[in-house]
């Protein structure tokens, strides 16, 4: 019998559970979760502000998931500290959980940068967790005038699930467009437009220089007034775990495709690590649900004895507002080949013959065609890219390809 | 696990599959009434080109990535058969950015729909596989995917 703690309580430590238990069925598994919730869906906070799910339609797993997984959770506790040598986890309240391996899947938190006159601003909030989106709820009435700092994904979710419930939204941001780590300005502009036709206000190139009350300054030299504040900048990688011990950290803790991180026995899944990105070659943070459940499930896997590798992780995000959505993936540094309509967009990256990254507004069917041929490395030769380009369909690969992919008569 | 398999040299692409699949999952009892002029939201669809066509449905793969990729923690697999949760479905279509085969699309209402082996519908059977004139489309055993 072996002892696994797992470190955090979100999707990749779901998947790490789910990833023990494929090799090992009985050995103990606790799970440290600072938050009182049993696993739910982060992504869906938004969703939820916007009326388009419920509470008890937000759980990740089935009420019985830790039941039938045989998982001790400890709900409320914070992992203070890991002693890589004795092998042991250091709760908040001085608790000492000895481990076989460990799992930190700690996510990351909110990052505020240090602007003048926040103490005395009353109603301000983050938006990363269901307790963020409750106390925003209960914060705003139909009269609130919002102001978001930050147009990234995390603030324009929430601008669009509070629309129904507020008088005003303005966003600003230091960058000229909106989404820029996952746009380019063109494809932003698409985006932003059916935003503001939806009513959202947008302060571009411009950020907050000191707060009063309830106005924001801004660099420009105009203000905001506003009765509610949400702080979107941007995120930390929840890394200091294992900086303490002198583990490999960067912006996120270092990891190899074996989710292993430079300390024995400890492993590391989801937002708080930098893996492998194979569409640039190098590692990076990829703050994403799929990736983080991947590599959760990797790691529960290898933590009990078994191999598996993670090793096709690209960035990739479908986000979507008010009816117009967007997908992106890869890298954007490759030569570009486009398709170009009102509201519609395809571009593509091609680099040594393969596709190496896409965006796609508007026309988004069957686009994980696109990102299978990313994450595949199919060479672009192969296969009839020319089709591919107008409309994602599997014609354009060669009959055998397309026999074996769909199991039929070869 | 039975699985549905098109023989593509046998399509003749007549579309009549994603007839009686929208037919089938339409929880109506009439046809005409269920479909006639109306779109249809089938969860098979014919591709091809010029010379060939074949019909495309979920695979049911043996580690599906729509499952891995769900940000709401809709999609599940039990006794071989991924299926979709209505009523935890928010539409953001991850499932649509990840599948490699484009079998995901959304339903009439934007919550996600895909081939479900018409297990559970009045069909009782894979509507797909009785209705092809050509015999194309057959459910049988093959191994995983």
């Amino acid at each position: 019998m072996k002892q696994y703690v797992i470190i955090g309580n979100g999707v990749a430590a779901a998947g790490c559970i789910e990833g023990i238990r494929n090799v090992d069925k009985s050995s103990t598994i606790i799970v440290i979760s600072e938050e009182k919730y049993p696993v739910y869906c982060r992504p869906l906070i938004s969703y939820y502000l916007e009326k388009k799910t419920e509470l008890n339609r937000m759980n990740y797993r089935s009420e019985d998931f830790y039941d039938k997984m045989n998982c001790e959770v400890i709900y409320g506790r914070k992992a203070k500290h890991i002693d890589s040598s004795s092998q042991k986890v250091i709760l908040d309240d001085r608790t000492e959980i000895p481990y076989d391996s460990v799992c930190i899947a700690t996510g990351s938190s909110p990052f505020v940068p240090p602007f003048e006159g926040l103490e005395t601003v009353k109603n301000k909030f983050s938006f990363l967790t269901l307790d963020d989106s409750l106390a925003l709820e209960a914060a705003v009435t139909k009269e609130s005038r919002v102001l978001i700092v930050g147009a990234g994904l995390i603030g324009l979710k929430c601008a669009e699930g509070l629309r129904d419930r507020v008088a005003s939204i303005t966003v600003c941001d230091l960058s000229d467009h909106i989404l820029s780590s996952i746009l380019e300005t063109d494809c932003a502009a698409i985006i932003q437009e059916r935003l503001e036709s939806n009513g959202i206000r947008f302060m571009l190139g411009d950020t907050v220089t000191r707060f009063e009350n309830n106005v924001a300054i801004m660099k420009s030299g105009s203000s905001v007034d506003f009765d509610v504040l949400v702080l979107a900048v941007g995120v930390r990688a929840n890394t200091e775990l294992v900086k303490e011990q002198n583990g490999e950290v960067n912006r996120g803790i270092l990891i190899n495709d074996r989710m292993e991180t430079s300390l024995s026995d400890i492993y590391a899944a989801g937002d708080c690590t930098e893996g492998n990105d194979i569409s640039i070659g190098t590692k990076r943070v990829l703050a994403l649900l799929p990736n983080a459940y991947m590599q959760g499930h990797a790691a529960g896997v290898n933590m009990a004895g078994g191999n598996e590798v993670f090793d096709n992780a690209i960035p990739m995000n479908s986000i979507g507002f008010f009816g117009l959505h967007a997908m992106t993936a890869g890298s954007y540094n490759g030569e570009v080949f486009e398709e170009k309509e009102e509201n519609r967009l395809k571009r593509f990256f091609i680099r040594d013959g393969y596709l190496v990254g896409f965006i796609l507004i508007g026309d988004t069917e069957r686009a994980g065609i696109y990102t299978s041929l990313i994450r595949e490395k199919i060479p672009l030769d192969t296969i009839n890219f020319e089709l591919l380009k107008k409309v994602a369909t599997s014609a354009a690969f060669s009959p055998e390809t397309r026999r074996k992919k769909f199991g039929g008569v070869v | 696990m039975k699985r549905i398999y098109v023989n593509e040299d046998w399509c003749l692409g007549c579309h009549l599959c994603e007839y009686n699949c929208a037919f089938a999952n339409s929880g109506m009892a009439d046809m005409a009434t269920a479909l006639k002029d109306k779109p249809i939201y089938p969860r098979i669809h014919i591709e091809g080109n010029e010379r060939i066509s074949y019909a495309v449905s979920c695979r049911h793969c043996a580690d599906p990535i729509c499952i891995k990729s769900c940000i709401a923690g809709a999609i599940s697999k039990a006794d071989g058969v991924v299926r979709i949760n209505n009523e935890k479905c928010v539409g953001c279509l991850t499932c649509v950015l990840v599948c490699p085969y484009g079998a995901l699309t959304p339903s009439k209402s934007g919550i996600m729909q895909k081939c479900e082996l018409c297990l559970q519908n009045s069909c009782g059977e894979p509507a797909c596989v009785k209705g092809c004139p050509n015999r194309a489309i057959v459910y049988e055993e093959r191994g995983e995917v």
